[in-house]
């Protein structure tokens, strides 16, 4: 480190409101979102592996159940996910099957909107439902983080949030950024956007070395860094991409599954005690084609698998209310078909970690929802 | 910003010291169309598509041929090489953006390459990228926006981002031929059709449904690469053998052409479908004039479009006629890209090495030719305005004062590059550094200059 980030700190504080972020926060749980861009495919990854259909429709691309990872006597993790079976085995992991946002069309973009804003339908809502979700937390304001270089929509809104991405570009010297901060003063975005990378960056220097290469276990580690401090944030998001498979499937998904499997790890390795305290969500926009396509891949689904994860989750278990893959049990004939609804179980998970008020909290997170608790208990109390 | 400055900036590339603020702002545009080089000298020395196919058939060729535990070191090499070539089409599509005496023209390459997206996170094509943009979108942006697409979706390296080249029709003679043989990853596939729709003309929620999809993506199969050994320039093949035969029912109407004519009038329908004209004059209008253009403005851009039979250069003529693209506020946050082509043009560069233009871009959050999806990048302020991405600006606005040490004097090019558009705080900070590095970094990071 070329710079000593405390004493700039120090000197930032001087120049800017003194707003002390980060600082005692009302709540000691971590909820974490996973975002995976590009509509994971749930079936090779909780695979429904007894399941007759599942290995006649897959074909070459079903997964051989000798080397999946058995679950129960009806699902079986892809075998890239071993430390995600390890936390199974250990009650803090929970694997959700056939569920989908309300969205039911397959354009990536407008998924992930859905996904993200908690909207019924795409671009109804501006803002993102973890946003939302920070306006009924005790204390509000500046305890989230997004681990990219721009606010994720999902993150976007009213309330304040900070990103950070590891940066391997020399750090500007101490000298500059505080002229940079007189500069912004008058224009209200710039200044609100400089004070947050300003405190990002001031966090992240007492645990990172110089720029160091992304990968899933790196930004792991350093999310964990985050938030695994007294004084850190709370709330975070990961985005990872790549998980549109439409050909050349087994490789690719295979490579994916292994970073988001490092990723667990490092979380679950950085964040030491606090550990007991997290929730991991991993979540998709949609699922994949039941069928494999013409192209050794799978084309865009609907119902997909979601993960929960952490030392605060009731573990060990698999939800769904499982609708089959024969043909008569498909959505529109190709899709597995959702009998979950995800934004129902993000809600009723987001109320259990932070104790809110079930109804309200589904209620501002997504609310075109049908109303209704998820039949499941998520977290251990 | 003043009238020239916003010439300079919102249309063009941002000025170079050199650059005498035009009187006549919109003459001065408009006379880029007939000045506009297609192919300039920073993109000729690279290797064109005919020979980049023709070093993918060899590639796939030797793959074939080789024994089984040879192969992946023989895709490794290729994929080496498709590196080197990405690099070099990096730096053509830099220097280029940066000598060019077009820069309007020069920006709309940038806008219709992003519009028509291909990923180099498909790895396959990174050696292919930059022939993408050479030779389906430079000769074609002051087109017709149907000749401009069908470049696109006929060249290789959509063909294989998209998987079209392995598309085939379920009841084509190799289909058939396929499924009784058993082969396995060998059928249709939707994807190029689906954003042809999606993305590239119609857009999303404008009607079609799934069964439209798969229609046109029948419609498709035949297009593809062209053979091993073919010889030629040719970048594009019809394999009848490969096509679904019989009629196709698109939007409600029955093609009943055949083979390669048959996804070519859906093309022209979807070209000339109302839908298209609006998505993309928004397209366009939030490219050069707001993140939430003014509807009027869209409007105007549609119905030119519609009735020049998509005319792009009349398209281009009625946004610089619009008063709304006039607006003195500038609420355009500049992306990445914009950036930093407008700080190296106003540092003077004229080139820059293409491993440090491309790191440079990735460092940025913007990697050419990398967007994460075929939609591109996103062309708003949300995208762009964050706090991390903010303070990388800041990064590498002091390595490029760094760079260029105090042979250049910020008080005096802050408002030759920002004529009429610099404010008195951002001169007085100038003004104020402790070195010419420091102003010079505070100038490409000054709220003026970071928007547009």
């Amino acid at each position: 480190m070329s710079v000593d980030r405390r004493s700039f700190l120090g000197a930032a504080t001087l120049l800017a409101a003194p707003k002390i972020v980060f600082a005692q926060a009302a709540t000691e749980r971590r909820f974490i979102f996973i975002i995976q861009r590009g509509a994971a495919d749930g079936l090779n990854t909780v695979i429904p592996y007894a399941e007759p259909a599942y290995a006649s429709l897959r074909g070459a691309l079903a997964i051989d159940p000798a080397a999946a990872l058995k679950l129960d006597g009806t699902f079986a993790l892809h075998p890239a996910l071993p430390k995600l079976r390890e936390l199974y085995g250990a009650g803090e992991a929970s694997f959700l099957h056939a569920v989908a946002s309300p969205y039911r069309d397959r354009s990536h973009f407008d998924g992930q909107n859905v996904l993200e804003t908690g909207g019924k339908a795409p671009y109804q809502l501006k803002d993102g439902w973890m946003n939302r979700l920070l306006g009924l937390l005790p204390r509000g304001g500046k305890e989230a983080i997004a681990f990219s270089p721009a606010v994720p929509l999902a993150l976007q809104g009213a309330a304040e949030v900070t990103t950070y991405a590891p940066s391997t570009l020399p750090q500007a010297n101490d000298d500059l950024l505080m002229r940079v901060e007189q500069l912004y003063a008058p224009d209200p975005q710039l200044r609100a956007l400089w004070a947050s990378a300003l405190e990002a960056r001031g966090m992240a220097g007492e645990r990172m070395g110089g720029g160091s290469r992304q990968n899933a276990a790196a930004i792991g580690k350093i999310a964990a860094g985050f938030l695994a401090r007294a004084d850190g944030p709370r709330i975070a998001m990961i985005e990872t991409s790549g998980w549109d498979t439409h050909s050349g499937q087994d490789a690719r998904l295979a490579a994916q599954l292994r970073g988001l499997d490092g990723l667990i790890g490092a979380l679950r390795e950085g964040l030491g005690p606090v550990w007991g305290q997290t929730v991991v969500l991993v979540a998709t926009e949609f699922g994949r084609t039941v069928a494999a396509n013409g192209t050794g891949g799978t084309d865009h689904g609907t119902a997909s698998a979601a993960m929960l994860v952490g030392g605060a989750v009731q573990g060990g278990r698999i939800l769904a209310d499982w609708p089959g893959l024969a043909q008569a049990n498909l959505f529109e004939g190709r899709d597995l078909k959702p009998t979950l609804g995800l934004d129902i179980l993000i809600a009723s998970t987001c109320a259990e970690a932070f104790k809110l008020d079930p109804e309200k909290t589904a209620l501002t997170l997504f609310p075109g929802a049908v109303r209704g608790n998820s039949p499941f208990r998520l977290l251990r109390t | 910003m003043t009238p020239p400055a916003l010439a300079l900036n919102r249309f063009g590339l941002g000025a170079r010291p050199d650059d005498v603020p035009p009187a006549d702002p919109q003459r001065w545009l408009l006379a880029q169309f007939d000045a506009y080089e297609p192919l300039p000298a920073a993109w000729k020395p690279l290797a064109r598509t005919p020979a980049l196919v023709s070093t993918w058939n060899t590639m796939q060729r030797s793959v074939r041929q080789a024994p089984e535990g040879q192969r992946s070191s023989i895709r490794e090499a290729y994929l080496r090489q498709g590196s080197v070539e990405y690099q070099a089409g990096v730096g053509a599509r830099t220097s280029s953006a940066l000598q060019t005496s077009t820069p309007f023209v020069e920006r709309l390459v940038h806008f219709w390459s992003n519009h028509f997206a291909v990923s180099v996170d498909k790895l396959l094509i990174v050696g292919l990228a930059g022939g993408f943009e050479a030779d389906a979108i430079r000769p074609n942006v002051l087109g017709r926006f149907e000749d401009l697409l069908l470049a696109v979706v006929r060249h290789p390296t959509m063909m294989l981002y998209l998987d079209q080249a392995q598309s085939i029709g379920p009841r084509s003679m190799m289909g058939s031929r396929a499924r009784e043989a058993q082969q396995r990853g060998r059928g249709l596939n939707e994807n190029l059709a689906r954003e042809i729709m999606e993305l590239h003309t119609l857009g999303v929620r404008s009607g079609y449904a799934q069964e439209d999809v798969t229609e046109f993506a029948r419609a498709l199969t035949g297009w593809t690469l062209p053979g091993d050994g073919s010889g030629g320039d040719a970048t594009f093949r019809f394999v009848p053998a490969l096509h679904e035969p019989g009629p196709r029912t698109i939007l409600g109407k029955v093609y009943s052409e055949d083979g390669e004519q048959q996804a070519r009038a859906v093309i022209h329908d979807l070209v000339t479908a109302p839908a298209t004209a609006l998505h993309i004059a928004r397209k366009l209008a939030r490219h050069f004039v707001a993140d939430d253009p003014p509807q009027a403005l869209v409007l105007r851009l549609a119905d030119t479009f519609t009735r020049t039979g998509g005319d792009l250069v009349s398209v281009y003529r009625e946004l610089v006629a619009s008063a709304e693209a006039w607006q003195p506020s500038t609420v355009k946050f500049k992306s990445p890209w914009d950036w930093s082509i407008s700080s190296l043009r106003a540092l003077g560069r004229r080139s820059m090495p293409p491993t440090q233009a491309s790191n440079l871009m990735t460092q940025l959050g913007q990697p050419v030719w990398r967007p994460g999806s075929p939609a591109g990048y996103n062309d708003s302020a949300a995208s762009w305005a964050a706090p991390d991405a903010l303070m990388r600006r800041v990064e590498v606005a002091q390595r490029f004062a760094q760079q260029a040490g105090d042979a250049i004097d910020a008080r005096s090019l802050a408002p030759r590059v920002l004529p009429g558009a610099l404010t008195e705080a951002t001169a007085a900070a100038i003004a104020r550094a402790e070195s010419a590095g420091t102003a010079l970094a505070l100038l490409l990071v000054s709220p003026e200059f970071l928007r547009r």
